[in-house]
């Protein structure tokens, strides 16, 4: 058994480094329906578009900063290529960094785990939804090197910019791109089905609905909000592909159609697209606070509600990405009040995170500061969203670099943040090896600080008029006396990414050489802690699933000796 | 993975599994035709003029097809009754002629297609018509794809094997019929 279980980490390193043990091993790690390999596949596929991604900020960051100079390991940057570079980023890092890692991948490790059970209830729905998303991935990559370069038009992809090739000059790019992000959504379509009816169906018995780890919930709902609000997109991206291939007319004015309607359908999508990542970060966080607060999460059910209550909202608030779109001003008022009202919940969330951490015994190792630098970092995040909010500030904010400093205050925390939390936290358990601790808070204060000094000089540039969707400011009299804003913000961002060769160090020599985890390193409450580390392939021995006797956070608990109390413990 | 797995067996909420997952794909399915119908409900609220583009559709053919879809998803309910009594190899065949309804349906439809393609109403005519055959060449894709399934689990089912999947693919085709039942009087009624 610990032999299966050296070989499934492996196994999902190998597949991602193209290295052969021969092809019966391959093809096993390949074509494997088992829920931690599917994990890794999709944990280590994100984590290389991560990489890509931050590199493609690197190259168009550097353009900013020093307009026109050859970027060290790429070239000179044309105006063409600045655009394709910041249209991609933007697209792979939520489509294909946030979703797949925090949904997909700690979806898939953590939902049987934490419920119980052996497998997913699809596992070769499962794996179907890896290979789709893997196709995704390698047509968004080969998008930038097809003839006419990437697409440019923002991850947005409004219309008729996207729509036709005569306008956006990269034909090509743009339907592959289309292409590959309808293809993302039905990778999580397919998984989200599985997330769904996995936690409702194969919860181990004596769980009850209110058993289940605040995380499992969070990424179950963020699913279900995925698969209500992608539809109209879903419809709206067949239509642009005929506007773009067969000359249909749907978002193109000059031929009756209406670009607006795009707006619509997208941002539909693209709001609720902010909490289907957001929850399980979220969810990450809470679980970690109470983990390493030896508390009880305050408020379970409220949180729950909270977020059901959320994500209900935030398919109300779509338009107000659309204020100086030329939407009636009558609607951009009920739009406003329901983005203010949003942040009701949100400020909730954190007051429960809050309360949750008040008179605990706090241990303040990675995982944790990670989760705590989420809170703090997300509210933000949230703080500025208000002002993005409220119609009459937004006229002149709009499209400025303080939306997009906005923007990366609350996914960066989502995205980076939470996947850090997550991989420091549950690691032992992945892996069956401890993380260097030292290297751990190394890397996180060298990711905080320059993330901090990335984003604080882009809030005084956006509010300084600088506009978002510009390669070179020197033509902008009045915006190029800020440039030493821009080469600080360039310089942080440099010193971010070389902090990452911190993490990738300690992650692989901890794989190699960390020491070997017990069963439960943290001494948490939920069921995943409670088999072998890493776990084997069924999770348990078959006739030794679990039982559920309580609920997870049952930490410091009156009547009993021991600070933690799991979930599978007879009373 | 030559066994299921045992998170298939369970059932916490007292739901089959399958069933479970047959709706929630549904939902899914639901905002997608949702976004596109809405999307021609407002265009068409805004545009009056394209009711000259729509009295070209035939309301006799769309009507015809509207009765052999309901006639199948009839035989479909019939099936699955067959299926609940055990009888493997009745759902089979009421299967097949549900298989038999969406032939019909598909192959009345491409006749339809090809005379309006050759009287020179194409996709690119107008926004009309775009919508008429994205939405209705969407409806098509779904039928198609929903009788191939069909297809599969009848020929289980002829063997007594998987005869709940003779629901699922039911409550599916239910749901192709009402999509069409939305899309007949927006698309051929409304002249």
């Amino acid at each position: 058994m610990a032999d299966a279980s050296v070989t499934t980490v492996e196994g999902a390193v190998e597949h991602h480094a193209h290295e052969h043990h021969g092809p019966q091993g391959i093809l096993k790690y390949i074509w494997s329906t088992d829920h931690k390999i599917i994990a890794m596949q999709y944990l280590f596929t994100g984590l290389f578009m991560g990489l890509v991604g931050g590199l493609m900020a690197y190259v168009f960051r550097m353009q900013l900063a020093f307009p026109g100079i050859s970027v060290p390991g790429f070239g000179v940057v044309s105006p063409h290529e600045y655009n394709a570079l910041v249209t991609n980023h933007g697209s792979i890092m939520i489509f294909w960094v946030a979703m797949p890692v925090l949904i997909a991948a700690f979806g898939n490790f953590l939902i049987p785990l934490m419920v119980g059970a052996d497998d997913m209830v699809f596992p070769k729905i499962n794996r179907l939804s890896y290979q789709v998303f893997f196709v995704s991935a390698v047509l968004i990559l080969a998008s930038l090197f097809v003839e006419g370069g990437g697409f440019g038009g923002a991850w947005t992809a409004y219309p008729p910019l996207s729509a036709q090739g005569d306008y956006n000059l990269s034909s090509l790019g743009a339907t592959l791109w289309l292409i590959a992000v309808a293809l993302e959504f039905i990778a999580f379509l397919l998984g989200g089905i599985n997330f769904i009816t996995t936690m409702m169906n194969s919860r181990a018995p004596g769980m009850k609905a209110y058993d289940i780890p605040l995380v499992c919930w969070m990424i179950v709902i963020a699913s279900i909000l995925f698969m209500l609000s992608v539809g109209p997109l879903i419809a709206g991206a067949i239509m642009l592909l005929f506007d773009q291939t067969i000359g249909t007319g749907f978002f193109d004015p000059a031929r009756g159609g209406d670009p607006i309607l795009w707006q619509h359908l997208f941002w539909f999508f693209g709001h609720p697209e902010v909490y289907v990542v957001l929850l399980p970060a979220l969810g990450i966080t809470i679980d970690i606070v109470a983990t390493f607060s030896r508390k009880k999460v305050f408020g379970y059910k409220i949180m729950l509600y909270t977020v059901v209550a959320t994500g209900v909202l935030s398919f109300f608030v779509w338009a107000h990405h659309q204020f100086i779109a030329g939407i009636d001003p009558r609607m951009a008022n009920v739009f406003m009040v329901t983005t203010l009202l949003i942040s009701v919940p949100i400020a909730e969330l954190c007051f429960v995170v809050i309360a949750t951490l008040y008179g605990g015994s706090i241990t303040l190792n990675t995982p944790m500061l990670w989760a705590l630098a989420f809170m703090a970092e997300f509210l933000l995040g949230g703080v500025t969203g208000i002002f993005l909010g409220a119609t009459g500030a937004d006229i002149y904010l709009h499209d400025t670099y303080f939306v997009l400093a906005h923007f990366h205050y609350t996914f960066f925390p989502i995205a980076i943040i939470g996947t850090f939390a997550a991989l420091t936290y549950w690691f032992p358990k992945m892996f069956g090896r401890m993380m260097n601790d030292t290297l751990g808070k190394i890397h996180f204060w060298g990711t905080i600080i320059p993330f901090n000094f990335i984003f604080i000089p882009l809030f005084v540039l956006g509010l300084g008029g600088q506009h978002r969707r510009i390669y070179d400011f020197q033509n902008f009299p009045e915006l190029a006396a800020m440039q030493p804003f821009r080469v600080f913000a360039t310089m942080s961002l440099i010193v971010m990414l070389l902090f990452q060769l911190v993490f990738f160090y300690n992650f692989i020599q901890s794989l190699r050489k960390g020491p070997k985890a017990e069963r439960n390193p943290w001494k948490a409450n939920t069921l995943e802690w409670t088999t072998e580390s890493p776990p084997p392939h069924g999770n348990w021995p078959p006739d030794q699933l679990p039982r559920v006797y309580r609920g997870p956070y049952e930490y410091a608990h009156p009547d009993r000796e021991e600070d933690y109390w799991p979930q599978n413990l007879p009373a | 993975m030559s066994y299921p797995p045992i998170a298939t067996q369970r059932r916490s909420t007292g739901i089959p599994t399958g069933r479970l997952a047959v709706w929630w794909v549904l939902a899914s399915e639901v905002v997608i035709f949702g976004g596109l119908l809405a999307s021609y409900l407002m265009f068409r609220i805004g545009h009056p003029e394209w009711a000259d583009a729509a009295v070209h559709t035939n309301t006799w053919i769309g009507a015809f097809n509207t009765f052999v879809l309901l006639t199948s998803s009839f035989t479909a309910v019939l099936g699955h009754q067959a299926a609940e009594r055990g009888e493997g190899k009745l759902a089979a065949r009421y299967l097949i002629y549900t298989i038999l309804g969406a032939a019909t349906f598909v192959g009345v439809k491409s006749y339809e297609w090809w005379y309006e393609i050759s009287h020179g109403y194409t996709i690119t005519t107008n926004n009309f018509w775009s919508f008429y055959y994205t939405a209705a060449g969407l409806h098509a894709a779904h039928v198609i794809a929903g009788a191939v399934i069909m297809g599969y689990i009848a020929r289980d089912a002829a063997k007594n094997v998987n005869l709940h999947r003779v629901e699922l693919i039911g409550i599916y085709w239910h749901f192709v019929d009402v999509v069409w039942i939305f899309l007949f009087p927006l698309l051929y009624i409304a002249k």
